[in-house]
């Protein structure tokens, strides 16, 4: 249309935008649980970020105070629902370090090849739903199809598909039979070159670079001011992982590299580099369960625990790595049958406080790649 | 770089912060006072390489009348945690300095120590209920709080079955 056509209150110069309140959840597809997050925009530019949490708050940290410390265990389990594993074997490693006990080799060999699997089937979530962010709805299905191999080795484990109640204090449920074992190494055997198809499927897609490079950049001041860690650490470029810096269980016997961020698409630190450090875990997780699958030492697969526990009063603060960062447990005890205090640290807390910080001044579909970089589980944040 | 030696900077760095190493088995802490909190982590994060703070909670002592703040900072050149411990009188609505322009991690952390437990970070910038409605009454995580039966008209299940009447208490017995 010629300028001459154009009435004389259609000329942009009068156009007003005015900012617009859009609320995002809390039932939403891409906010990978119940997220509400209130956005204020100016057109298509996100000029704001309030997440609002909290939907599913369950009071575990006051559940904790009024059960004994084994029945803090299944607790535990339902805060981060994909990684249950991990989170458990954080609890025990505190509660442990409390009671002064030793767990049997046994023991922690089972313990960190399981929580390595549970890691891979973490992640595996992690890539499929973050396709499902990008509008692809393929790796969404390798993802499960794969995931199912590995909640069926956990359901023949402990009899549960997704909370196993599976790692005690002191060691785990129950032991590790033969036939197991090999279904672990056969999972270990089918999965390793798919790695290589979800590669080619999604991380080196033309479309998929497009939409996570660049976007939701957080560099290695960011991260340290905000407290954040796991991934999202390494995804800036920096070289940490408590397996590997601050060793514990048995994670000082094997070898494994640690991989991180390098800025290979774009700005280090930005979604894609988050995105690759997960999946080049999967691979490290790969190499841990081989080195260990076939030394599991015979012994007993739990130490002599007292059924009804009396911890010794004290305090600890301990940490483990779990798939979404590290996961702290604050404790105190005060010699009785039931926790004091039991302060849960979730990572993933700290990853959705960034999101106004890191949002500001992006179009509202890169905030969508930026909270799926995050990989939350709103069950850890809310608790 | 070990507790002990970040304890003698601290003590002959702050004399009036009262800075005191507690042997609490298995991790020993620092306790601070609550006006010394802000001095001693901005001197820990800027000259000791404390670069992140790991966790920052709530306790309450119900026994001794006290509320206690905990923090962790965190350093990655040292591979080290000093857990520092701020005991303030146990009461609503008590004064503890926000440590949120030291590390933004204490943003959400602390809005949620208030949330559970009613301490009052002076300086915060925004200091909202977090996880709890925000016309939620009370504060969960003292010790002696008891579950209201109802929210706002709503019965609060404690049980299954039918909700109790209207003046009766849901849970406990007595009233």
């Amino acid at each position: 249309m010629s300028e001459t056509l154009l009435h004389k209150d259609q000329n942009t110069e009068n156009l007003r935008t005015d900012e617009l309140l859009i609320n995002m959840g809390p039932q939403h597809p891409s906010t990978h649980g119940v997220l509400r997050i209130v956005i204020v925009t100016d057109g298509e530019i996100v000029k704001s970020v309030r997440p609002d949490i909290g939907y599913l708050h369950r009071c575990k940290e006051k559940h904790s105070e009024n059960v004994d410390w084994m029945a803090v265990a299944p607790f535990v389990d339902r805060m981060d629902y994909l990684a249950s594993m991990n989170n458990a074997m954080g609890y025990a490693i505190a509660v442990e370090k409390l009671l002064n006990v030793e767990v049997p080799p046994r023991a922690e060999y089972i313990r960190v090849i399981t929580s390595e699997l549970q890691r891979i089937a973490s992640h595996l979530m992690a890539f499929g739903t973050y396709g499902l962010d990008m509008g692809a709805f393929t790796p969404f299905m390798h993802a499960f199809r794969d995931r199912e191999k590995i909640l069926d080795i956990f359901e023949a484990m402990s009899g549960a598909r997704l909370l196993y109640n599976y790692m005690w204090i002191g060691g785990t449920m129950r032991d590790l039979t033969p036939e197991i074992i090999t279904a672990i190494k056969n999972f270990i055997k089918y999965f390793k070159p798919m790695m290589s198809e979800y590669d080619n499927l999604v991380s080196y897609n033309k479309i998929f670079i497009e939409r996570t490079k660049d976007v939701g950049v957080m560099d290695k001041a960011f991260c340290y001011t905000y407290g954040l860690t796991g991934p999202m650490l390494r995804g800036a470029g920096v070289s940490w992982d408590l397996r590997k810096d601050m060793p514990y269980s048995i994670y000082d016997k094997v070898q494994f590299d640690v991989p991180v961020g390098k800025g290979e698409m774009g700005t280090l630190g930005d979604c894609w580099d988050r995105y690759i450090v997960r999946m080049r875990e999967m691979a490290e997780s790969c190499k841990i369960i081989e080195q260990l699958i076939d030394n599991i030492p015979a012994g007993p697969h739990r130490a002599r625990v007292a059924k009804k526990l009396r911890v010794p009063k004290g305090e600890v603060f301990s940490r483990t790595e779990c798939p979404r960062g590290e996961l702290g447990f604050y404790i105190i005890s005060d010699g009785s049958e039931i926790p004091y205090r039991v302060k849960v640290k979730s990572p993933c807390f700290l990853n959705v406080s960034t999101l106004d910080d890191v949002s500001r001044g992006l179009m509202v579909a890169d905030l969508v790649a930026t909270v799926g970089s995050l990989d939350i589980v709103l069950g850890e944040v809310d608790r | 770089m070990t507790l002990d030696e970040v304890l003698a900077k601290l003590q002959s760095r702050f004399p009036q912060a009262g800075v005191q190493k507690v042997d609490t088995q298995p991790d020993a802490h620092l306790s601070v006072d609550a006006k010394g909190i802000l001095e001693v982590l901005r001197f820990l994060r800027d000259e000791l390489q404390f670069e992140t703070l790991a966790n920052l909670g709530g306790v309450d002592l119900l026994a001794e009348s006290k509320l206690v703040v905990v923090y962790h900072p965190f350093s990655y050149t040292h591979k080290l945690i000093v857990p520092l411990k701020v005991t303030v009188n146990r009461e609503v609505g008590v004064k503890v300095p926000s440590v949120c322009s030291i590390y933004k991690a204490a943003n959400w952390l602390e809005r949620e120590t208030y949330d559970m437990f009613g301490i009052d970070f002076e300086g915060h910038p925004d200091l909202r209920r977090i996880l709890l409605p925000d016309d939620w009454k009370g504060y969960p995580l003292l010790r002696d709080y008891k579950t209201p039966d109802y929210y706002n008209g709503m019965p609060i299940p404690l049980y299954f079955g039918d909700p109790p009447d209207e003046g009766k208490p849901a849970h406990g017995g007595e009233a």
